[in-house]
């Protein structure tokens, strides 16, 4: 396999973007990528986005965006994984290079959530239509059920839940790209809205607009540019049961745990080697249980593990330095690829004032449904 | 043998007060309570219907009669609130209690008498031998405009009776129908609240037909009214059923266990069917029981059962009717219940 | 929900019919082609038990749209007794009833309408016992 490398970063601000279209906003993070990587050509484009058929009654992605991108006749194709549609379209991207078919290939992620369609509904499509959606669940419903689980089993506290969402909200007011810069408290996460007991609204990353984009390129080709070298060094996915209702334990993510364990044995490091990540924290539960299965700390330990503030900026191993998906936004396909964005700016040292300090080794984990896929890769900064 | 091989009955949970009622519309519930002898009735959850009730009804007598479903050859739903206009109830029951594809399906409507008459004819196939068992469901969720007379009755339950030949646990020893053409109370094809007559719903149609069916079924059996234990008449209110008992010859102790219209209300088409139903959960092997239905338009079924040895067997197999009525209730407001009723216009 | 997709899915929804492995013993509920603890292909056709507790509950505050008359409702985990799990709402009860490992039973009710002139969907619930 050759070696990949992210060469050029581009997203849009996510949020409410009234005024742009589903396929203006991944036109503009493409032309950013493009523009950050100076690359005269693609060779192929992948595009990832959940269910645009349902948000604006748009499929056949790859190709629209393709031409409103003005590089047809390239290949273009959309891909689809749920909430990992972005993470599975870099992955599909870093192969096509990998394997030698392509030199440089542009990856995007893209949502439009907020033209009006019933996005409680849209979501719960990645969910098991007939046995889980069937009986009136949501997807708030499902983490909640999960939450519930591991406050059963291990302890974990409402409170703890809540410091989740009062972190990335923090980290999210030092992103100019994040759809919420305002800090919250637990007492307000807590106080919140009702959403799927024991999640309130603030437990919830929210409906976004947004697309990111990232240029891949053989690091032959890399190479030849004048920036950092920042590798991918591990793409790993896996998979688990549909139904949550299916999974031999409701608090454990199975497919997160699989996707790290082999992406760590891919790229020959340990969880303790990772500096930073960025992981789906769809829901404030979903980061706790995450951080366990990455192998940041002992299963059960991810609520104090976060209360104590080792995920912060500041902490051992800092976790959504964007603000994640709580805070700044997610939209659905978008989000792997933003998360990529992320680790990419981080380890260049553009992150501003949430920066990790000399960070060399980020890790990025996107996940679908409830928990159904999950895909990580890592990020390595060359020197 | 000819009879009943199995009962069973379901009541929603939920309930409203007669002074629910009466506050949302500036009555006196005292009046109300004194003159209808109601106190409460069943309130449908908002995801039962007369198909969820006849199914759960149905469990019950089989769990009672013990039997392998797919050997029952009729399934008949009576009901005046059939979920669909067009499409059978009864399929839905029958798929959902194993029986199909080998079974006669059809729903019953005749307004309240709607369960006694699917009760009739499965028990004349069988009595033919066209079957082993057929079953016939009396249920409903009754509907009563907001404001009128009705909504103080209109209620929401079920029974089902599986009838056979083999471990009879009640004997069908008479019946006799009587109808005629009477316009006392009546829905149109489209129109959500029945109407009624008024007062041309008492003499004329009720009395009528339940004292004409009761004088007959008891002339041609040859029984007189000492001689049954206990006797259902159909319950529109709590003050009807008890004027047709004295005027039949019946003592206010004949209609107790049956008479749960204070606490049930009116289920139409599953009204009398739930009285006999309490009724076999309190007989004994030997006893008499006559029950006799009313629907407006009008009609009576009445029949003469007789208790077996069998009852005691199979009688706490499933709940019974006075548990299920005094047991885990849950109370509504009115806006509750509007709510659960589809009372409300909601957002198309 | 279009008919035929409702239709298929009945047998499940309406008697709790699953499939148990022939070689290991295994019950999917749905039934699948391949089981999932050996691999075989063969099944009997099995009824699930109508009694089971609660592994793990919620109760819905925002609901789907055709959910939204009913909301605020709980969705549970339920563990029959003979081992298979599945989703499901918990009725009759207030949120506050509800608490993992109390016993439930499944009964029949009213799932979802199309909208109200089309069909209505039926299936399976639990309630505490």
């Amino acid at each position: 396999m050759r070696e990949v490398a992210v060469i050029g970063c581009g997203m849009t601000r996510f949020g409410e973007l009234w005024e742009k279209s589903f396929r203006d906003i991944f036109v503009e993070a493409a032309l950013k990528a493009i523009d950050d990587a100076g690359v005269d050509h693609l060779d192929s484009l992948y595009v990832g986005t959940m269910t645009s058929g349902l948000f604006v009654g748009q499929e056949h992605v790859g190709a629209l965006m393709a031409d409103y991108l003005g590089v047809a006749p390239v290949p273009a194709v959309r891909v689809e994984s749920a909430c990992c549609s972005g993470g599975m379209a870099l992955r599909l991207g870093f192969f096509d290079i990998a394997s030698g078919n392509s030199d440089i290939v542009l990856i995007g992620g893209v949502e439009k959530m907020t033209d009006g369609a019933d996005v409680t509904y849209a979501l719960a499509t990645a969910a098991d239509q007939e046995y889980e959606v069937y009986q009136g669940v949501t997807f708030p419903g499902l983490y909640a059920m999960i939450a519930r689980a591991h406050m059963h089993q291990y302890g974990t506290t409402r409170k703890q839940l809540a410091h989740v969402a009062v972190k990335n909200h923090h980290n999210g007011s030092l992103n100019p790209h994040a759809q919420f810069q305002n800090e919250i408290t637990v007492e307000q996460v807590i106080g919140a809205t009702m959403v799927a007991h024991p999640l309130t609204v603030l437990d919830s990353s929210p409906v976004s607009d947004g697309a990111a984009c990232v240029v891949l390129a053989s690091s032959d080709v890399a190479k030849k540019l004048k920036k950092p070298l920042i590798k991918i060094v591990s793409s790993s996915a896996a998979t688990d049961a549909l139904a949550l209702h299916q999974r031999e334990d409701i608090t454990t993510l199975k497919a997160v745990k699989h996707a790290a364990e082999s992406a760590y044995k891919m790229a020959g490091l340990k969880p303790t080697d990772i500096q930073l990540a960025e992981v789906h924290d769809c829901f404030t539960i979903a980061e706790i249980c995450i951080v366990e299965e990455l192998g940041f700390v002992k299963k059960g330990k991810g609520g104090e593990f976060t209360e104590k503030g080792e995920t912060a900026l500041e902490g051992s191993i800092p976790v959504n330095t964007s603000g994640g998906l709580k805070a700044k936004g997610h939209p659905v396909g978008a989000t792997g690829v933003a998360q990529a964005v992320e680790i990419v700016e981080q380890l260049r040292g553009n992150a501003g004032k949430r920066q990790v300090k000399n960070a060399t080794i980020g890790l990025t984990q996107n996940m679908g449904g409830s928990g159904a896929s999950s895909v990580v890769h890592i990020f390595k900064k060359e020197s | 043998m000819i009879g009943i091989v199995g009962y069973g009955s379901y009541l929603p949970r939920y309930r409203i007060k007669v002074e629910d009622i009466a506050h949302q519309w500036g009555k006196d519930p005292e009046t109300i309570k004194r003159g209808l002898l109601l106190k409460e009735k069943t309130v449908p959850g908002i995801d039962e219907d007369t198909i969820t009730i006849s199914v759960e009804a149905a469990r019950n007598a089989l769990k009672r009669a013990g039997i392998d479903p797919r050997e029952i050859g009729a399934v008949y739903v009576g009901s005046e609130s059939h979920p669909y206009a067009v499409k059978p109830s009864g399929t839905v029951v029958a798929e959902a209690l194993g029986i199909v594809p080998d079974v006669h399906i059809a729903d019953y409507e005749f307004a309240c008498k709607a369960g006694t008459e699917a009760m009739f004819v499965s028990y004349s196939l069988v009595k033919a031998d066209l079957m082993k068992y057929a079953m016939g469901i009396g249920s409903d969720t009754s509907q009563g405009a907001p404001g009128d007379a009705l909504e103080f009755s209109a209620s929401a339950g079920g029974s089902a009776f599986i009838f056979g030949k083999e471990n009879v646990v009640a004997e069908v020893l008479e019946t006799y129908s009587y109808a005629t053409d009477t316009p006392d109370f009546w829905r149109r094809e489209g129109a959500f609240y029945p109407l009624h007559g008024g007062r041309f719903t008492g003499q004329p149609a009720y009395f009528k037909h339940i004292i004409g069916a009761g004088q007959a079924i008891l002339e041609k059996s040859g029984f007189k009214p000492s001689e049954f234990a206990y006797a259902i008449f159909h319950m529109p209110n709590g003050k009807f059923p008890l004027t047709v008992g004295k005027k039949l010859g019946f003592k206010k102790e004949q209609l107790e266990p049956g008479w749960i219209v204070p606490l049930m209300g009116n289920t139409y088409s599953g009204s009398s069917p739930t009285g006999f139903s309490a009724t076999l959960d309190v007989s004994k092997p030997g006893e008499l029981i006559l029950l006799v239905s009313f629907g407006s338009g009008a009609g009576s079924d009445a029949f003469i059962f007789k208790v077996t040895e069998r009852i005691n067997e199979v009688r706490d197999r499933a709940e019974k009717v006075k548990d299920m009525l005094e047991n885990n209730r849950i109370y509504l407001d009115y806006g509750q219940y509007a709510k659960f009723r589809g009372k409300i216009i909601m957002a198309e | 929900m279009p008919s035929p997709r409702y239709w298929r899915e009945t047998p499940q929804r309406y008697r709790l019919e699953a499939a148990k492995c022939k070689q290991c013993g295994k019950i999917s509920f749905p039934p699948r082609l391949v089981c999932l603890g050996c691999g075989n292909k063969d099944f009997d056709t099995v009824k699930l038990s109508d009694k089971g507790k609660i592994v793990t509950f919620t109760t819905i505050c925002v609901a789907p749209t055709q959910f939204t008359e009913e909301a605020p409702y709980s969705i549970a985990i339920v563990e029959l007794s003979d081992g298979v799990r599945f989703t499901t709402q918990v009725v009759d009860c207030t949120p506050e009833d509800l608490e993992i490992g109390k016993p439930v039973k499944i009964v029949f009710r009213k799932i979802q309408e199309e909208d109200k002139t089309g069909i209505i969907c039926y299936g399976y619930k639990a309630v505490l016992t």
